[in-house]
């Protein structure tokens, strides 16, 4: 189960697909090896083949867990792996005894098309949603499909952590550059961006088919991610286009990410959620939080418009913004520390994506499109 | 005034609504009505305003897609710009629509499905249209722009909507109301608390004269000081002084009359009470008849004097309360002389009336003036000379009635006390109470004028000088 945490699935439609599209991904998919530039180009085979494969009435969650024992049992939404966030529903439900939390865990994109179809009346709401998709959640409140609440707790919240007292970041992650330390030599260990490409540029032969980043059709954080980039800074293009001249792997899942390179099948890992990499990684696995600028990323909760138990919600929304789950947040790697003495990160090299309307850019077709054009071109240009 | 209840010395729980509160419930209304007008126009204004900047962010997010749409291969392309949403985003909270809508109204891109269209479409118009619609079911702005295109492989109209709710806006409308109006209500405070300053230093005056007029003597009608106060308070209170100023007068007559009556009578009354003992025992009936003849004498005496006194009082009482008309002085000495107590009095004297042919017009009350001609007269009588002549006339600015005797008229020492209230000369018969010339006196200072002893040559002449009316008056 673990292993799986905070991917999307290969068989989820893309966020543009129509939304009722029956895909659903079943417990034992295919075996979803590294997409390599062969894959890319019949990705829409196994598509194809997943959806035969996939049982129209198979639930799309992925795992379900249930905390508590209390009367009113509250619907969580997560893609969140359980495994991780179970310490905090369990405090959760001890310090309120009279709920029980109901925990599904989702990947982003099912998520994001289950929860249109609860707004629209067409799918059961949950109660609370907490998603890394902070764009498809932005895109949730920008429909009118979430609920508004005010509590000194979400009032205390950075303007960039918050939109419209309907949406709220519980954490900040970092995307970080993660590396094999047996692979690479000390001096050629990328900091930034830039000494990444240098790297590339250098040394292309060491390299070839050693460097992974998340295939962003299939992850909706991996394409935040790289949409943020895009946004960011021009070495995006750049970097696009050293990828593909080394055969880099985009592929799926932090996990299997950071599993290849602990294993050696990968140097170097591109824009890996921080916060897996560090309470997964071996001991050969370095971090590095880039210092030209380190995306953050965090977490949205939301309060459905429809939700069955909004105080309830509340409640959970109130205490996971409360110091001490906040503390066990950071303890579990899901805040990263802000203190620069500790991170070796200029506070002015974080870029926290703001949950605020340019974020629905992400969620643009057009944009979509030449993202996908762009990520298409670049891993399947120099196949083989 | 004095006989009234003191005043209490501050305003008691239950007064009529004092000066000061009724200035500040003014002051408070106008205040009110003014800080509702004000705020009822900036609101206005401010709603104008936010409605206008908003819409040109509005306008300028639309422009920015607007000009990102580029036509490859006959499709067009729609490049969306983040500066456009960061546009946007200046309205930080409010949700936010756009769509890109290619000819017959096909999606290009946009947010979702929605179509969301100007209520009346004006065909071929580039023209940015605004207008108001619902999203989401929240009132949102929204503007849609027009861009042609008239290239070789696509040719025809992309429209941009750009839409967003109101939060933005309202808050700011509400900001700029606010700025505007919390000073104004400062301002307001300091206004009230200005104008409650002012009409209590305005107003200590006043508060200062209650006290002063509770603190009087009942008996104390003495006037009030006006120095240094405000003209509105002394016009008032010269009215005040001068009420009291005729109450006092009138006091003082009546302790006159009654000092007068004490002084006058006590000594012929018992002059007469002597005489009527003296005659119970006079057995001598020739004795006795000249005694009768001598108490006949005193009690006329008497008689006389009770007169003067009764028209003293009534004259001193008529000059301050009678109202004063138009009197020809010449009718008054007519009178006089018809009345005939001369006669009575001295018959074998002589008198003349000397009057002209214009009349001699004063504004006085007849009675007085004539019962000061009458004293006049019978001072003449008593201790003048024949041949008496009585007359009056015009002497430029002022009118004369006088009486005239062929006597050498009083001692000068005597002529400098005449018109005081016991003159009595020490040559003058018992009967003479000396109370005549204090009647003219009296008469001419309560009509503004003077008595005037004059020595023309051949006798002596006293005058009373009244202030002259004008000639046109109508003889009643």
């Amino acid at each position: 189960m673990t292993e799986r945490a905070d991917r999307s699935l290969p068989c989820s439609p893309r966020p543009d697909a129509p939304r009722d599209r029956p895909i659903k991904r079943p417990d034992k998919g295919p075996d979803k090896g590294p997409k390599t530039m062969s894959h890319i180009m019949i990705r829409h085979l196994p598509a194809l083949l997943l959806a035969l494969l996939c049982p129209l009435a198979a639930a799309a969650q992925e795992g379900v867990a249930s905390f508590g024992e209390g009367d009113t049992e509250i619907t969580l939404r997560s893609t969140t792996d359980i495994a991780i966030i179970r310490p905090l529903i369990e405090r959760f439900t001890a310090t309120n005894p009279d709920l029980s939390v109901h925990y599904e865990q989702w990947g982003s994109n099912n998520l994001f098309t289950n929860s249109r179809a609860a707004c629209d009346g067409r799918a059961e709401p949950a109660d609370a949603l907490l998603s890394s998709g902070a764009h498809q959640m932005l895109w949730l409140v920008n429909a009118a499909c979430a609920r508004p609440y005010r509590s000194p707790a979400t009032e205390a919240l950075p303007e960039q952590r918050r939109w419209r007292d309907e949406l709220w970041g519980i954490t900040e992650e970092p995307a970080v550059i993660i590396y094999n330390t047996e692979a690479l030599d000390a001096e050629d260990v990328p900091r930034t961006r830039f000494a990444l490409l240098d790297l590339m540029r250098k040394k292309p032969e060491l390299l070839r088919s050693r460097i992974a980043t998340y295939d962003i059709e299939d992850s909706g954080l991996g394409y935040l991610f790289a949409h943020a980039d895009s946004l960011e800074a021009t070495t995006f293009g750049a970097m696009l286009e050293a990828f593909s001249r080394i055969g880099a792997i985009a592929t799926c899942c932090s996990l299997s990410i950071i599993e290849g390179v602990s294993e050696g099948r990968y140097y170097i890992a591109y824009n890996v959620l921080g916060s897996y990499a560090e309470a997964r990684a071996a001991e050969n696995v370095g971090i590095i939080l880039p210092e030209d600028y380190t995306l953050m990323m965090t977490r949205s909760f939301v309060i459905p418009r429809n939700a069955p138990h909004p105080e309830a919600a509340q409640r959970l929304l109130d205490f996971l913004l409360s110091p001490p789950a906040q503390e066990m947040l950071r303890e579990l790697g899901l805040i990263a520390a802000s203190d620069p003495a500790e991170t070796s990160l200029l506070p002015s090299a974080r870029r926290l994506i703001s949950l605020s309307p340019p974020l629905l850019l992400a969620l643009d077709r057009s944009t979509r499109e030449r993202l996908f054009r762009l990520w298409d071109e670049a891993f399947s240009a120099d196949a083989g | 005034m004095t006989d009234s209840p003191p005043l209490p010395p501050r305003r008691p729980t239950r007064l009529p609504s004092s000066l000061a509160a009724r200035v500040l419930k003014a002051v408070l209304l106008i205040l009110l009505a003014g800080g509702l007008l004000v705020a009822g126009s900036t609101l206005y204004n401010g709603r104008l305003a936010a409605r206008q900047s908003y819409d040109r962010i509005l306008l300028g997010a639309a422009q920015d897609i607007a000009g990102s749409i580029r036509i490859q291969n006959g499709r067009p392309l729609v490049d969306l710009p983040v500066s456009a949403f960061e546009l946007l985003a200046q309205a930080p909270d409010d949700r936010i629509h756009y769509s890109v809508r290619g000819p017959r109204g096909r999606l290009i891109t946009g947010l979702d499905e929605t179509d969301i269209a100007p209520p009346a479409r004006r065909s071929g118009g580039v023209a940015p249209e605004f207008f108001d619609a619902r999203l989401n079911g929240e009132p949102a702005r929204f503007v849609r722009v027009t861009r042609r295109f008239a290239e070789r492989d696509f040719s025809g109209g992309i429209s941009v909507t750009v839409g967003q709710t109101l939060r933005a806006r309202q808050a700011m409308a509400v900001g700029l109301t606010l700025d505007t109006v919390l000073p104004m209500l400062l301002a307001g405070l300091a206004l009230l608390v200005m104008s409650w300053i002012v009409i209590r230093s305005a107003l200590r005056p006043l508060e200062a004269l209650s006290e002063d007029l509770a603190g009087r003597d009942p008996y104390d009608l003495t006037p009030v000081p006006t120095e240094g106060l405000p003209r509105e308070l002394t016009v008032m209170l010269e009215a005040m002084n001068r009420f009291m100023g005729r109450l006092d007068r009138q006091m003082e007559g009546m302790r006159h009359l009654i000092s007068d009556a004490a002084h006058q009578l006590r000594t012929p009354v018992a002059a007469i009470r002597v005489q009527a003992e003296a005659m119970q025992d006079q057995p001598d009936a020739g004795l006795r008849e000249r005694a009768l003849t001598r108490l006949l004498a005193r009690t006329r005496s008497l008689g006389t004097l009770l007169d003067q006194l009764l028209s003293r009082a009534l004259v001193s009482h008529r000059t301050e309360s009678a109202p004063r008309a138009p009197l020809d002085l010449r009718e008054v000495a007519l009178e006089v002389v018809e009345r005939g107590d001369h006669e009575l009095l001295a018959p074998a004297a002589e008198l003349r009336l000397e009057i002209g042919e214009d009349p001699v017009m004063v504004r006085a009350d007849a009675f007085s003036v004539g019962e000061a001609a009458k004293n006049l007269l019978v001072n003449a009588l008593k201790h003048g000379q024949t041949p008496i002549a009585i007359g009056a006339e015009r002497r430029g600015s002022e009118a004369a009635l006088w009486v005239m005797d062929a006597g050498p008229g009083p001692a000068p020492e005597i002529a400098a006390r005449l018109g005081q209230r016991f003159e009595r000369s020490a040559t003058s018969r018992e009967d003479s109470a000396g109370l005549g010339l204090a009647i003219v006196a009296s008469v001419a200072t309560a009509f503004g004028g003077r008595v005037a002893l004059e020595y023309p040559g051949q006798g002596f002449r006293i005058a009373l000088l009244l202030p002259a009316a004008p000639d046109d008056a109508e003889v009643s």
